[in-house]
Formats: structure tokens, C-alpha cells, sequence
């Protein structure tokens, strides 16, 4: 169901052509990274540590060089050694020194499964056998694999050259890397005035992007120092940089193709496998394939950090929020960063709070370096906001959307970080949940004997990035249009931003053929990720649209020899606005195009696009005697602005509940006392299969943003922030307890029934 | 006069209030009005004559991809803000 | 094994997708691995290699597997079927051509081990319902679409 605030008719966009792409999917001919063969190629295998920290005293490669169909063997002596001062807190602005240690460490290790050394091999299985020859000596030390852990006093040290910056002064021997705060009103003040106020600190374990593809690089590196690199990523010019960086090589000496990709979700926008398959090939002179298997993927890729996150919220006697308390603790793995701020944008995001203040504390621990998981930190903050709300409707018997809509953020509500919003859609999304039919149905509590069922609804926010994207149109003879970008294609925007061209110019979606291209055919893109593609690209997809036809009209105007002003273009067809003999098609000006071919760029750097808005509603089941909670209903409930492609956009939001819905239940790292991750393969790290969940019902809502032309707004990341707290209080609706730690397990929920008995 | 919010790390090594004025046609010309006000906050907010990486200048609710050459006309607020990401 | 304690690679006749080849497998590898790497055909994806997510998946006369479970030598003489079989010159099979119209598919790394484990089931049981459908595909992992479309574009293809 899509609901169009402004009820604009458009021919393309709205629609749901099939996806460009899509036919080499179905088909298994699209080329993923792991899929790609060189001539030559040889295999690269690393090395990983198996403790979560410890100091590398002595690492000996020989016996590894010496084995037969060994290429090449290299270790971090092979890379540049890094020295940068360390920079802001921002993912921008991260370390260089701490970007190379991660993609090989130096002299110390971070995390169980962090790169020591790697080997390029004739085949798979003789680099496998390769990296077992390499002796490594290692001083183990005590690892921390929680905030609480970390933050203790006496705990040991992960980086000891580092200095943490607490509230503006520089700290060193801390696992505190960050510790920020913002400010709005005078919250002591307002609490003091509170009829209630309400309390609720949440635990959070740390949980996987589980993206079906493993890390790829392949690799060559030439005669020139000049280095190609394939690889699945979500910013090919991303990696780019951050290959340039780690081997102290200009950018325009690397060209990154980027392959198709197996998912994200923000896991593949870090580098990880591009320098070790780069310096490999350096050494053996030949290209180099590496790979991840799926055990590496889980011990060491950035997951979503685990961690604290408390909130407090005071209410008047009527129900208006006076004031709101978060502190906000967030494992960054064995180097920062951790999202927090972030976290202290989304977390009070959706109310209208007078006064605000948070405390935010990026940690450092021994785990994998956090990456970012689809709208990084903000579902850990909303399953503790969205449970304190619930506890006041609770208590004082509010209606959960009645409330929700006192409070709503809106248009000139000042956010917590300071700025106020502009147009925003969550009371659009509050009201179409009121009248969906799953809110609207009636929910039997006691369905069956010992099966309780309960519905949970809540709230939650993304903000979407837009940065940089470029896009190039070329017009063929036979009037189709060639479209070249930049953006990975992760899930169908490739026929998201051609179809924003061909609403431009008035021809069918099928007649722009969009292609991803590398770094050296196309000016610079941000990454796929921040919910920027089909707004930023996009964005740029229009503008070079607008100039294509600028171009069909001047060469109109040049071979009908009259002034171009004389000249019209509409849908295909170019006319005299004068002279209604002078007619021709797309087509026809193309196959004669007096002056060179038709053709265009454009490129954009934005803003942020308006944000984006959702509500969840949970219906589940409960099995008193097994603790095993069913799905029975859903419904997502989002604004986005202007959905493009519909099917893509209810796949963003499907996908994303259904992570939410893993998150929530099932999903989370299990490690033990020597911090190793014990659950590392897709049978127990338990994400959601097609038996755990429902037919998942969507509801479009369209506020435009006012920064868009469509009125597009980033669409991936909200979806995943609400599902936790809606199945949060769908439990405590269910069974009369609360949950206050992730993943709501069964075994969790027997424990709490029996508690209660 | 346009209001003008600093972040409270800055705030708090600076002694400056939440709530501050000041004027420029663009956003160089404003954050030397700053430091006349308050010396030292322009090496908070700028280095290389551009914004700090991982520092963010959003105007009425507009995040300025310009940078310092952003012309101010008819603002009202300008946050300065870390700059934020996603995935 | 030959002199040097190598172990040798071992002959196998078999047929994949209707073409009958003989190929040369080393005994320790999967046939995941004979498909994408001997064979040459890499529509059939590694997702996590033990048997736990389905993207692997092909039929091995008419039974589907997770391919990284299966030693490549075990396929002698019989018929093998990747996603790379589906279609044909009269175009594609309506399972592919209902993910397409569905919107079945996000990133599409899984979408290959779903194509052939649905048409395993659409092969036995023409009609299946939506409950069926998610019981036969529970051991197909997507991590992007929440199974929704996946479901739909199935019983789309059924009728």
C-alpha cells in the first residue's frame, strides 16, 4: 500500500519495471567477487590470530616461503607504517595508523581472527596448508569483551599510544576512545517538574550484518605501481582511498572495480582483503584472489556494537515530555569508532522534548572492529527509548499511538544535537498505523493453553547522508540511453536511479541502460550506504538528464538551423515550438547528431535528505512452556518520501524488519571467558530462516522531502530501528514482564516467567 | 544577527554559552566574527582553511556541503556539529 | 596416491545440465568447489561452506543439496543440475521470470540455491501452499529480503 501525501502523477517513477540487473541474476551469470578468475591467478590465504589480545613477540614465515606452489608470503613489515595523529571521532576521519593495523596487525592483536600475516598460493588448499607453516609467538594478555569489562579500572589497555577524548580532554590509558555529550534546555531543572518519570537501562549484544557473501579481493598490482582491485564493496571510490592510505600510494595509481555485491548492509564498506591481495601480487608478480570463509566473516569483520544504553524520560501531568536522560555505551571493537553520535541523534528522535541531555562513550574492546549495521546505533538506542515510552503508556494507561502522537517530532522540533527538523513524516507513519488493519484487528491473548499472544508497536529514525555521486547519460542511435554510476547496487537501485532519468526525459525505464563502473570511468561516488543512493545518485541521475536535454535541443536548434530557443523536447520527441513541420524523434537526432554525440554528466554533493521515519506493529506468540516466540503478524509502516521503485522500497523494509526481527530474538555473539567468539557459523549464530516469519505487510507513506526533487528519502535504514522495541512490548503485552536485553531468547523468557511465579 | 550553536566539548573548553550571535556573508566570514568573540574557537572549528573533518555546519536545518565559501543569507541558526555517517 | 606421496586426481564422468563431460577432481574437494573451479560455472555460491545457508544448493538426480557437502567424486555418473540449467532457448523458467516480476531478489548472492531448491519442489508438488513453500526453503538463507517476495514469486510460479 503506498499513501501519497501529494498525490503528484508521475509516468515512471511509482512503477515497478524489472531491474536491469535482473536477468543476469536469475540466470547465475552476474559476477560477484569470489566469482571472478584471472589468468595467472593465484590464491591468497591469511593468517589470523587466535587470541582476542595479545603482543606478537616473534612471527617466522620461512617454512612458508619455502613450500612448493608458494608465490609469495608477506606480513605488516610489508606495509608502510603509519603515523597520523589520530583525527576526529566521525567514520570521515578515523586513523590511518589504525586502518592499516586492522587490515594486518603490527605488533599487537586486537581480536580473535585479526590478520598477522598472508601467503598467495597456486591454489585454495595449498595456501590453507601454507598459513599453518607460519609460526607466530605471542604474549597473551587479559582481554575485555564488554563495556563493563572495558571501562572497569584496571582493565587492560588495548591501545596504549592512544589518546581518549573525554568531553574534550585528551586521555590517555583509557578504553574510553570517545566520550561525547550534548546539551538542549536545563534537564535537571525539567526532571525536577515531572509528574513521572521512568528509567529503563538495556544490554545489547554485539550481532552480525550476516551478509550471505564472504569478503573478496582480487588483485594486481603492475610494472608501474599502478594496482587494479576487484572486490565486492559497498564504495568503490571508498576503497580507493583507504587502499591509497595503507600503502602510501596516490589515489589515481589505484582503479577499483567494484563487482557485484552479496550484501552489506554497511559490513562491506570497510577494507579489509584490497591491500594483502595488492601486496601480494607486488610480490609474486601475478594477480591475487583472496577470500573470507565464513568463520573469518564472524570474527573478524566489524559486527554492530553491543553495549549500554540507559534512558530516562519525565513526564507533566498530561503527558507532554518535559525531559530526557540517555547514556548512551557502545563497543567500537579493538578501534574506534562506535557510532555514538549517532546514537545520540537518533535516540530521543521522535518525540519533542524542551530539554535533552546525553552522555555518549565509544569503548574500546577485544573484538572486531565495529562497522556499521544499517543505521548504525540507532535500534540500540530505540529499544531503550521506545521501552521507556511503553512503560508510560503502560502505567498510565495511554494509548501507545495517542501518546506517541502528544509527543511527535515534527517540522521545527529542535533535535537533540540541536538543529530543528524540517519536513518530516513520523505523524503521517503514527496515524497510518492507527488505521492499518493489524492495529485496527482484534488480538485473542489466550489463543490456545500455554500460548500467550501480544502486540508491540514502536517507533524509530534514520537520518540519510548525501555527499558526493556522478552520473554520465550518452544517447545511442536507436534512442536508448546509456547510464553510467558509480553506486554499488546492493538492491535494485541501479533501476532506481535510471528510472529518475527516464522520468526526466519522458521514455520508458527500459530505454536507460544503467551499468556500474569503476573508478576511472566515472567522477567520484560515496559510498552505498546511509540510505544516499537513490536520493544522491539519483539526484545526479535528473541533473544529467536536464543537461541531456539541453544537448538534443541545442543540436535540434544546429540542424533545423533555427534559434534553440524555437526548440522543445518532450517524451522522446523534439519540436519547432513554431514550425509544426519540424519534428523528429530521439532516435532520429541521435543517428544525426550534427557536432559529436549526444551526451552528459552531472555530479552532486548534498545534504541530508529530510530522514526518515518508522513505525512497527508485532503481533506475537508465546509458548509459555518453551519460551519460543512466533511471529503471527506484521506491518511496517515508513515514510520515505517518494518511493521510486515500490517493490524495492517494500523490500528495504521487509528486509530490514526481518533483521530487526533476528536481532530481537535470536541473534548475538556468544564468547567465551578468553573472548572468542564461540557461535561463529550460520548454525548458531541463528538468523531468521523462512519458517520464522510471516508475510511481511508494508504501508508507503510519502511526505516529500524538501531536498529532492521526487521528494526521495533514504529508505534502507530505518526499517531495522524499530523491530526490538516493538517485540520488546509485544512480550510485555504477552506475558505482564519486560525484557531489557537482547536477544529476547527463549530461554531468556523462561528464566523472567519464572521469575514471576 | 544569526544564533549560533557550538558543541559542548567546545562550549565547555572555552567557556562559551549554548546560545551565541554573530554575523558574516559567508560561513569564513562568521566564524571570524567568532574568534574575535571567543579566541581560539576558530582552531576548533577550522584547519587548512577549510572545516575540520568530522566537523559538520548545518543551517536552519540544512547540512552546508560548501564549507567555508557558504554564503549566509536570511539564516536564523547555524549548529555546528560532528559530522555523521551511516550504513 | 603416485610416488611423491601426492595424492592424485581422480577421473569422473558425469553430466551438468544435460552436457555430459568428464573432468578431473582432486578426492578432497567439494563439489561446490568442482562446479565454480574445474567445471568453470559459478552461479552456485559459497555462502559459509557447511552446509548452513542453502546458497550452494544444486540437484543431484533430481534430489537438491548442499553442494559444499558433497565430495566432487561422488558425482560419477550422475546428473547434476545449477541454476545455470534453468532456462532454456525458449527463455526462462517461470520460477526466474516470478523473481523478476516479484522483486524476489535484493543483492541475489542467494538467489541461485533458492531458484534450485524451488524448483525441486515445484517439480514434486505443483501447487504448494504459502506454509509448505517456507518449510521446503527453511534451509535457504536470505539475509535481505525477509522471504516475503521469495514466498510470493514461488506460488506465482506455481499457477
Amino acid at each position: 500500500m503506498v499513501l501519497d501525501v501529494n498525490k503528484k502523477k508521475y509516468k515512471v517513477i511509482g512503477t515497478r519495471p524489472i531491474r536491469h540487473d535482473g536477468y543476469d541474476k536469475v540466470t547465475g551469470r552476474a559476477q560477484y567477487g569470489a566469482d571472478l578468475k584471472l589468468p595467472g591467478m593465484l590464491i591468497g590465504a591469511v593468517l589470523r590470530s587466535p587470541h582476542a589480545h595479545a603482543r606478537i613477540k616473534n612471527l617466522d614465515t620461512t617454512d612458508a616461503e619455502k613450500m612448493d606452489g608458494v608465490f609469495a608470503v608477506m606480513t605488516a613489515k610489508d606495509l608502510p607504517r603509519l603515523t597520523d595523529a589520530e583525527r576526529g571521532n566521525s567514520e570521515e576521519s578515523g586513523s590511518e595508523k589504525h586502518l592499516s593495523e586492522n587490515v594486518m596487525a603490527f605488533d599487537k592483536v586486537l581480536y580473535k581472527g585479526h590478520v598477522v600475516a598472508a601467503v598467495a598460493a597456486k591454489d585454495q588448499n595449498t595456501a590453507l596448508e601454507a598459513v599453518k607453516k607460519i609460526k607466530v609467538e605471542y604474549q597473551i594478555l587479559k582481554s575485555v569483551t564488554n563495556v563493563d569489562q572495558a571501562m572497569a579500572p584496571g582493565a587492560p589497555i588495548l591501545l596504549e599510544d592512544f589518546s581518549g577524548d573525554h568531553l574534550g580532554k585528551k586521555v590517555r590509558k583509557t578504553n574510553i576512545a570517545a566520550h561525547v555529550r550534548h546539551n538542549v534546555g536545563d534537564v535537571d531543572a525539567a526532571f525536577k517538574k515531572a509528574e513521572l518519570i521512568i528509567e529503563k537501562e538495556v544490554n545489547m549484544q554485539t550481532v552480525h550484518q550476516g551478509y550471505i557473501e564472504p569478503h573478496n579481493a582480487t588483485a594486481v598490482w603492475d610494472e608501474e605501481d599502478r594496482i587494479k582491485v576487484w572486490t565486492s564493496t559497498q564504495g568503490a571510490f571508498d576503497v580507493r582511498d583507504s587502499v591509497s592510505k595503507v600503502l602510501g600510494l596516490g589515489v589515481s595509481r589505484i582503479r577499483v572495480t567494484p563487482m557485484e555485491i552479496g550484501g552489506g548492509f554497511g559490513g562491506k564498506i570497510p577494507i579489509y582483503l584490497e591491500p594483502i591481495a595488492a601486496v601480494l601480487s607486488k610480490k609474486s608478480r601475478r594477480p591475487v584472489k583472496a577470500m573470507m570463509n565464513r568463520t573469518d566473516v564472524f570474527d573478524a569483520t566489524g559486527p554492530g556494537p553491543g553495549g549500554k544504553v540507559k534512558v530516562k524520560i519525565g513526564i507533566d501531568s498530561k503527558g507532554k515530555m518535559l525531559a530526557a536522560y540517555a547514556d548512551i555505551r557502545l563497543e567500537a571493537g579493538g578501534y574506534p569508532e562506535a557510532f555514538i553520535e549517532a546514537a545520540a541523534k537518533c535516540v530521543f528522535s521522535c518525540y519533542e522534548i524542551p530539554s535533552m541531555r546525553i552522555d555518549a562513550y565509544d569503548v574500546l574492546v577485544n573484538k572486531a572492529s565495529s562497522a556499521p549495521y544499517r543505521a548504525p546505533a540507532s535500534p540500540q538506542v530505540a529499544f531503550a527509548t521506545e521501552t521507556v515510552v511503553d512503560e508510560i503508556c503502560l502505567q498510565k494507561k495511554f494509548d501507545p499511538i495517542d501518546f506517541r502522537l502528544m509527543n511527535v517530532a515534527t517540522k521545527g522540533t529542535r533535535t537533540a544535537l540541536g538543529p530543528k527538523y524540517r519536513t518530516i513524516g513520523l505523524q503521517e507513519c503514527l496515524e497510518a498505523a492507527k488505521n492499518s488493519d493489524q492495529w485496527k484487528s482484534r488480538l485473542d491473548s489466550k489463543p490456545s493453553s500455554g500460548k500467550k499472544r501480544g502486540r508491540g508497536i514502536a517507533s524509530g529514525y534514520w537520518f540519510n547522508i548525501g555527499f558526493k555521486s556522478s552520473v554520465n547519460l550518452a544517447l545511442n542511435s536507436d534512442g536508448i540511453v546509456s547510464l553510467t554510476e558509480g553506486s554499488t547496487d546492493i538492491g535494485g537501485t541501479r533501476a532506481s536511479i535510471a528510472m529518475q532519468a527516464a522520468e526526466v526525459l519522458g521514455i520508458p525505464a527500459e530505454n536507460i541502460r544503467p551499468t556500474v563502473v569503476d573508478t576511472d570511468s566515472i567522477g567520484h561516488t560515496d559510498v552505498t550506504g546511509g540510505s544516499r543512493t537513490t536520493y544522491a545518485t539519483g539526484y545526479a541521475a535528473y541533473k544529467a538528464a536536464y543537461k541531456l536535454i539541453d544537448e538534443i535541443i541545442e543540436k535540434a536548434a544546429l540542424k533545423w538551423d533555427i534559434n534553440k530557443n524555437d526548440v522543445e523536447y518532450s517524451d522522446g520527441v523534439i519540436k519547432s515550438k513554431t514550425d509544426s513541420a519540424l519534428t523528429m524523434t530521439i532516435q532520429e537526432i541521435a543517428s544525426d547528431s550534427p557536432g559529436g554525440p549526444i551526451v552528459s554528466s552531472a555530479s552532486v554533493d548534498l545534504e541530508e535528505a529530510g530522514g526518515g521515519f518508522a513505525v512497527h506493529i508485532v503481533d506475537l506468540e508465546i509458548d509459555e512452556e518453551t519460551g519460543k516466540t512466533d511471529v503471527v503478524n506484521y506491518t511496517a509502516i515508513q515514510d520515505v518520501g517518494k518511493a521510486i521503485h515500490p517493490s524495492y522500497v517494500e523490500g528495504q523494509m521487509q528486509g530490514g524488519a526481518a533483521q530487526g526481527i533476528g536481532w530481537a530474538l535470536n541473534e548475538e555473539y556468544f564468547m567465551s571467558d578468553d573472548g572468542v567468539m564461540l557461535n561463529s557459523s550460520y548454525l548458531d549464530y541463528r538468523m531468521p530462516i523462512s519458517l520464522d516469519l510471516p508475510m511481511i505487510n508494508t504501508i508507503i507513506v510519502e511526505v516529500p522531502s524538501e531536498e529532492h526533487p521526487f521528494g526521495v528519502r533514504g529508505v534502507g535504514e530505518p526499517p531495522i530501528v524499530p523491530p526490538i522495541p516493538a517485540i520488546g512490548n509485544a512480550i510485555t503485552n504477552a506475558l505482564g514482564l519486560r525484557l531489557l536485553s537482547t536477544p529476547m531468547k527463549p530461554s531468556r523468557i523462561i528464566e523472567a516467567l519464572k521469575k514471576e511465579n | 544577527m544569526i544564533k549560533v550553536f557550538l558543541p559542548y566539548k567546545i562550549r565547555e573548553i572555552l567557556d562559551v554559552p549554548v546560545e551565541i550571535e554573530a554575523e558574516g556573508t559567508n560561513l569564513r566570514g562568521l566564524i571570524d566574527y567568532l574568534e574575535n568573540m571567543y579566541p581560539g574557537v576558530k582552531n576548533q572549528l577550522v584547519e587548512d582553511d577549510k572545516l575540520r573533518p568530522g566537523m559538520s555546519a548545518v543551517i536552519d536545518g540544512r547540512t552546508t556541503r560548501l564549507g567555508l565559501i557558504q554564503k549566509l543569507e536570511n539564516v536564523s541558526e547555524i549548529h555546528f556539529l560532528p559530522a555523521i555517517a551511516g550504513g | 596416491m603416485n610416488n611423491q606421496g601426492k595424492v592424485k586426481k581422480v577421473a569422473i564422468s558425469t553430466t551438468i545440465n544435460g552436457e555430459e563431460m568428464e573432468i578431473l577432481v582432486d578426492p578432497y574437494i567439494s563439489l561446490l568447489e568442482t562446479l565454480r573451479e574445474i567445471v568453470g560455472i559459478t552461479g552456485t555460491k559459497e555462502g559459509c561452506n557447511d552446509g548452513n545457508c542453502g546458497a550452494c544448493t544444486v540437484s543431484i538426480d533430481g534430489r537438491i543439496v548442499d553442494s559444499c557437502l558433497v565430495l566432487g567424486v561422488e558425482v560419477e555418473g550422475k546428473k547434476i543440475e545449477t541454476v545455470e540449467g534453468m532456462a532454456t532457448s525458449e527463455g526462462l523458467h517461470p520460477l526466474q521470470q516470478a523473481f523478476l516480476e516479484e522483486a524476489a531478489l535484493q543483492c541475489g548472492i542467494c538467489t541461485p540455491g533458492f531458484l534450485v531448491s524451488a524448483k525441486a519442489l515445484l517439480d514434486n508438488e505443483p501447487k504448494p501452499s504459502e506454509e509448505r513453500i517456507r518449510h521446503w526453503l527453511a534451509g535457504n538463507l536470505c539475509r535481505c529480503t525477509g522471504y516475503d517476495k521469495i514466498v510470493k514469486a514461488v506460488k506465482k510460479a506455481s499457477n
